[in-house]
């Protein structure tokens, strides 16, 4: 699949946001005041640009309002839905804690579920295909919701940092080691692409186009795969194994975690560059190519 | 509303016959000019007479190349465009309620009026089925010509899908295949039709009729060319023997 940068930017920020709110929403840490305002406006300002980026892949963004209308089967109006819901309640939740020095906990319980739900949605927008195989498995959902609670303990310098961070690398390297074969277990082949197998062994003789088109561009991205594996070892060490170390070497000091943070979301951008160009989609079988 | 209907009774949609389909791309090209010039926004073509046109479709034609274990492979031409599934999973994803399945006749529709153009319904297609107009910004995909086969303005022999109209070998058939009587149906039923990657569970409503087996020339022993013509000598004689002779001794 054609790893879109807004599409990355979005995921990424849009995890990382929510995991913030989600942290500040369950009160760990108990801000009050100037400090709330800070932390509160960073975490609304990461989750906001990351939203605001998903719109920029669209053909026709004036018109993205309508994407909050089919919330009762799509995921990605769900998305939708969910992200605008955390916000209000957790832009009440801010408010409160920060002008009032009032945290109603059942609000920030209720903002911490949707904050989760927010992320689960956006997972689930690729996790729900069964045309690209290397995504269709709960071990992904996890893998996004993971990422968002790791960035959030990350940014209010939890005491879960260092477990969440081995947590991370461990379930990468378990979906990367599981998705390698998710397309041989899917079944689909050219054979069943064509239902020719009866007849003998089958391969593409010509084209249906001798230039490019919307489907190879979207959908048959092979050329990023090249320095998959070498992609792998720079994404898990930026990810989570130099953030683990630095986590567990130096006190939790604001510049620490600074780096920290900077050091994980890049790490998580390669982790997601590759979520998509390793992402190999079925229609591939028709062009002979994955 | 991007919920399916309850499957509908008439199901409307296309056989291809792989066994007859000569791969000319005339379906390819009716369509795209029929879909340039009615239903929605036109199919466009980028840098059409550059050195890298790229362009919307909504029907391909594939070349295959079958090997069998023994004997020389078999070229089989396969038309692609959408099935126009019963549980089509690009309805469903979609955001914005654009793409949705006609309760009437089961045909998968896109309001471009309402599509943004996020590209999710072509990514939940195991098809490619759907591609994403480049000048328009919206999905385009194939309407099985709703505005043909219902227009009272056209001749009655003209109300069919414009890539079934056009196939000069006969390897387009139009019909409804909820109707288990109907000449679609009886043809897939006599050619053992099949859905294309039924693994995916999209009950994809167009069929594929495969190739036929091939026959044999089956030859009565001791004749050559089915008893026609005498056979060629294995031995050669008189000058060619001597020939022969002469240029093994050298």
């Amino acid at each position: 699949m054609h790893p879109a940068s807004s599409v990355i930017v979005f995921t990424v920020l849009s995890g990382f946001g929510f995991g913030c709110l989600f942290w500040l929403a369950i009160g760990l840490p108990d801000l009050m005041g100037l400090d709330a305002f800070v932390y509160y406006a960073i975490a609304f300002a990461v989750s906001v640009v990351g939203l605001v980026s998903s719109t920029f892949h669209l053909g026709n963004p004036q018109r993205a309002l309508r994407a909050f209308t089919q919330w009762q089967t799509s995921w990605l109006s769900r998305e939708a839905c969910l992200s605008v819901i955390a916000l209000v309640v957790m832009g009440l939740h801010a408010i409160l804690v920060i002008f009032f020095g009032t945290n109603l906990q059942w609000l920030g319980i209720l903002g911490a579920f949707f904050c989760l739900a927010t992320v689960l949605a956006t997972a689930m927008i690729y996790v729900q295909l069964k045309t690209v195989p290397r995504w269709n498995h709960m071990g992904n959902l996890v893998m996004f919701l993971l990422l968002s609670l790791t960035g959030g303990a990350i940014f209010t310098g939890s005491d879960w940092v260092v477990h969440l961070l081995i947590a991370t690398a461990l379930l990468q390297v378990g979906v990367w080691v599981y998705g390698d074969g998710r397309f041989a277990a899917s079944g689909s082949t050219i054979e069943s692409a064509t239902q020719l197998g009866s007849l003998g062994q089958v391969r593409l003789f010509e084209a249906p186009h001798s230039g490019s088109n919307y489907l190879l561009k979207e959908m048959v991205h092979i050329i990023g795969r090249k320095h998959a594996v070498k992609l792998r070892f720079i994404a898990l060490l930026l990810m989570s194994v130099v953030p683990a170390l630095l986590a567990m070497m130096m006190p939790l000091s604001v510049v620490v975690l600074v780096v920290i943070a900077g050091i994980h979301i890049a790490g998580v951008m390669a982790s997601r560059w590759l979520f998509f160009a390793e992402a190999e989609h079925v229609v591939g079988l028709y062009y002979d190519k994955r | 509303m991007t919920q399916l209907p309850p499957p509908s009774e008439v199901k409307l949609g296309l056989v291809i016959d792989l066994d007859t389909c000569v791969g000319c791309h005339a379906c390819v090209v009716s369509c795209k000019g029929w879909n340039t010039e009615n239903y929605g926004v036109p199919l466009s073509d980028m840098d059409a007479y550059g050195s890298n046109p790229v362009g919307t479709f909504l029907n391909r034609i594939h070349s295959f190349d079958v090997q069998p274990e023994t004997g020389p492979a078999q070229t089989v031409h396969f038309p692609k465009s959408c099935l126009h599934c019963e549980d089509a999973p690009c309805v469903t994803v979609c955001p914005t309620g654009a793409s949705y399945k006609r309760a009437e006749d089961g045909i998968v529709l896109v309001n471009e009026d309402h599509c943004i153009g996020c590209g999710l319904c072509a990514w939940a297609c195991p098809y490619g089925a759907r591609e994403m107009d480049a000048a328009a910004g919206v999905m385009k995909k194939c309407t099985l010509c709703v505005d043909r086969i219902y227009n009272e303005n056209l001749e009655e022999v003209d109300r069919v899908p414009a890539c079934v109209r056009t196939c000069p070998s006969g390897a387009r058939h139009f019909g409804d295949l909820g109707d288990p009587n109907s000449e679609v149906s009886l043809l897939v039923a006599a050619r053992d039709g099949v859905d294309l990657m039924p693994e995916q569970g999209t009950k994809p409503v167009n069929k594929y009729l495969p190739p036929r087996k091939k026959d044999q020339l089956v030859q009565p022993a001791g004749t050559g060319c089915g008893g026609h013509m005498e056979e060629v000598a294995a031995e050669p004689k008189g000058f060619l023997a001597w020939l022969d002779k002469s240029l093994e001794a050298l």
